[in-house]
């Protein structure tokens, strides 16, 4: 009888064939679409930020890992790759360049490696690259180059205001809800992304189509973005039923922001947000309350980067509570 | 609508390469290798000599106590040694080598035996020959069949389930005992449900079997007694806990059994080893092997002497391919890799399969992405990715708090990770020292 070695491992024998890494490049085929939007509505800016992006975020994590922590490189796994894009998503078109290399540095070198790098870290990297920039260069970061007119220059020389900017400084103005709505787009616009806003979120069919691609592949489930969405209908809903003149409608609130992008792309990173579906509930919840307080009683005309990153926080707590229910387990778990 | 568990399993492609291949008879060996713990349980003593000549059938280890199984001599022959050997699991057991008799044509007779319909013994008979003829459940577990029976009035047994779903990817050999025993296995039904008193058995089959399905359907269409379920393809379905919830959505509780809501639960290799003992006196002796892999010449099914080497079976379907890299005994899902070939079959051997370089490594352990595909999966509804964690960093008291001890280590959670994570290889390792811990408490 054959005496060659043969691999002796413990069961199971065989493994199904998703990676991580696939996982991680079927979020950038989704992303493709808001992507061609972007190139369309602000044009070579669009190419220029998320270039700048997604190339400083390899980049910083392959000199962090190779020179300052010494250990494996992971650029290939796809991870810095996605927090370049939604980083870059997030920003507006014609930010400088620089700041997007210090946005994508934070992004990567703080919210990701210093916690131990992917699958450790606490925060969505991107978002937190964002806020960073956000607060430290309030000026750069809100202004917002107009749709289509000026796609082919590279300097954002005319700049417009995002709708819910324009809804939240008409409110301090004292103007009504009638008023706004004539220097608001249309929402048949904000649907397909003819508006202004940061470089990825405006055009809803896009991401809703990217959305869809991921629940049908599976790397997402419905449930985050389905919850956000609902919530943050739901909660503008009664207000605007209470007086539309003061609040905007419902379908304003799901359209326009990052509230789509949000919902399907930073929400549901996988790292950052609980394992269960009843946790994912509870977190998306939590996402569209934040989210709808701070749109319409906060300083900051959208609130989703902050609610997320919120959210992310109370994720340990979350899944140490929101456990499956035991097989054979007579009564329910507690908080069920 | 097709019957399941609700809560988590895989569907894994299934390869059943040899579900269309008839049980065929192996050649007797030359040697069989009979190791003496082949069941869950004390491990039987040994009653014969070095030199002794045995008859087949001839009781060769008793009963080593109440959760414990005769064992007898699969050949008739000499025996030549008493010596430790490695078993399907890895570990050296003790074990009875017997020389085959070439002369002796009890070994080579191919009889098939008529079909016995009348049950003509008492349920405490029926029990006893069960006990005295070595049997034990062969889909897998090995747990001694007799153990099983003993059942009170206070358990309020109410349905006999037969277990022919064999959700284990590539393994037939179930599949093929119920298409070409039908009959008789519906006869060792009808002798547990004496033993056991109760009058409502459910054969639970797999969707991807219809010509069983089909077959009994046709065979009991005049007996209400019996229900005939077709299952959803689902690993792991074939776990006792998962069938009853399917069959009857009826839950075992925690570190319950079947019995605790009403249940006996046999696999159908048992049930026709049942048949086999009571109507025509034949210990278990044998039993059916699938021996199978994408890249064998032949795949087949066999109907293989307990002991044979499983060598001898690789060689029965044109050796095994240059490229192996491993050969597990059992499903890719729960089997053994082993070692080497020489290991013997035994009675809970339900296959063999042999898996080529390109199928056999693993990717390399990536970091938890918290997907919660595990959480998902597992039909027990743990935590692996949690489980994982607490056992490697030693909290084993945690882990026995998040019940790492009801796994069933179906290897549902280790199959989907797709940062190929060894969850089920650490949450083994936190079973066993949680089970320490614990009966060092006691």
């Amino acid at each position: 009888m054959s005496s060659q070695p043969y691999i002796v491992s413990a069961s199971p024998h065989v493994h199904s064939a998703r990676t991580s890494a696939a996982l991680m490049y079927d979020v950038v085929i989704a992303l493709v679409p808001a992507f061609l939007v972007s190139l369309y509505v602000f044009g070579i800016n669009a190419l220029i930020a998320t270039a700048t992006a997604v190339i400083s975020c390899i980049l910083f994590e392959y000199l962090i890992q190779k020179y300052l922590l010494k250990t494996a490189v992971t650029i290939g796994d796809g991870a810095a790759l996605i927090t370049g894009i939604l980083l870059a998503f997030n920003l507006p078109a014609g930010i400088p360049v620089w700041m997007i290399v210090i946005g994508s540095l934070v992004a990567i070198g703080v919210a990701k490696l210093s916690f131990g790098g992917l699958g450790y870290n606490i925060f969505n990297p991107a978002l937190v690259g964002r806020v960073f920039l956000l607060v430290s260069f309030p000026v750069e970061m809100t202004l917002w180059p107009t749709a289509v007119e000026n796609n082919t220059t590279i300097v954002d020389a005319v700049t417009g205001a995002t709708t819910l900017g324009l809804i939240k400084d008409g409110l301090q103005f004292g103007q009504t809800m009638t008023e706004i709505s004539t220097q608001i787009p249309s929402t048949t616009d904000m649907f397909l992304g003819i508006t202004s806003g940061s470089l990825g979120e405006m055009s809803a069919i896009a991401l809703l189509l990217g959305g869809l691609y991921l629940i049908g592949r599976k790397v997402i489930s419905w449930h985050i973005p389905v919850t956000v969405l609902a919530t943050i209908a739901f909660m503008t809903g009664i207000f605007w039923w209470i007086d539309p003149e003061v609040y905007a409608d419902p379908l304003i609130h799901v359209l326009a922001g990052g509230a789509i992008l949000g919902a399907f792309y930073m929400a549901t990173d996988l790292v950052t947000s609980p394992v269960t579906k009843k946790g994912m509930v509870i977190f998306a919840l939590g996402i569209g309350v934040i989210t709808v307080v701070i749109r319409l009683w906060g300083s900051y005309p959208e609130g989703i980067s902050f609610a997320i990153l919120i959210m992310n926080a109370f994720v340990p707590l979350i899944n140490s509570y929101f456990k499956p229910r035991r097989f054979g387990s007579k009564i329910k778990a507690k908080m069920m | 609508m097709l019957k399941t568990f609700p809560k988590g399993g895989i569907h894994p492609p299934e390869n059943k390469l040899t579900s269309s291949k008839p049980i065929k008879r192996l050649p007797v060996p030359k040697v069989v290798y009979v190791p003496i713990a082949q069941h869950i349980g004390i491990p039987a003593e040994i009653i014969v000599d070095r030199k002794e000549q045995v008859e087949i059938g001839q009781v060769i280890a008793k009963s080593g106590g109440y959760v414990s199984s005769n064992i007898h001599a699969p050949v008739a022959g000499t025996v030549t040694k008493l010596d430790k050997i490695v078993d399907t699991r890895g570990y050296k057991k003790q074990c009875i080598v017997i020389r085959t008799d070439a002369k002796n044509e009890a070994n080579f007779e191919d009889i098939e035996y008529p079909l016995i319909k009348e049950i003509t013994l008492e349920p405490e008979e029926i029990l006893q020959r069960i006990s005295n003829f070595g049997i034990v459940g062969l889909g897998g577990a090995t747990f001694p069949s007799h153990v099983k029976l003993q059942v009170k009035k206070e358990n309020k047994l109410d349905c006999l389930i037969i277990n022919g779903v064999e959700c284990e990817p590539y393994l037939t050999a179930d599949h093929r005992l119920m298409l070409e025993k039908a009959e008789e296995i519906l006869v060792g039904i009808r002798i547990l449900m004496r033993a056991l008193h109760v009058d409502r058995a459910i054969i639970g089959i797999e969707n991807n079997k219809r010509d069983a399905i089909e077959s009994f359907k046709k065979l009991t269409t005049e007996d209400s007694r019996f229900q005939i379920a077709a299952l959803k393809v689902k690993y792991p379905q074939g776990g006792e806990k998962q069938l009853v919830r399917a069959l009857l959505k009826r839950e075992v509780p925690k570190n319950g059994l079947p019995l605790d809501v009403g249940v006996v639960v046999h696999n159908v290799g048992t049930v026709y080893a049942i048949y086999q003992a009571v109507q025509h006196n034949r210990p278990l002796m044998e039993r059916v092997v699938t021996v199978t892999g994408k890249k064998l010449d032949n795949p087949s099914n066999f109907w293989v002497k307990i002991g044979t080497p499983i060598g001898d079976l690789l060689e029965a379907v044109g050796g095994v391919p240059e490229d192996t890299r491993k050969i597990v005994s059992g499903g890719p899902m729960m089997g053994k890799a082993l070692k080497s070939t020489d290991v013997p079959v035994t009675k809970g051997t339900s296959g063999i399969l042999v898996i080529s370089a390109d199928e056999a490594s693993r990717g390399a352990p990536k970091n938890c992405i918290r997907c919660g595909e595990c959480v998902d999966v597992c039909p027990m509804g743990l935590e692996p990715h949690l489980l994982m964690n607490l056992s490697e960093k030693g909290m084993y008291e945690k882990a026995a708090q998040e019940d790492i001890m009801t796994c069933i280590e179906c290897g549902s959670c280790s199959y989907v990770c797709p940062s190929h994570r060894p969850l089920l290889d650490y949450i083994r390792f936190g079973k066993s020292l949680t089970s320490q811990l614990e009966s060092k408490k006691a």
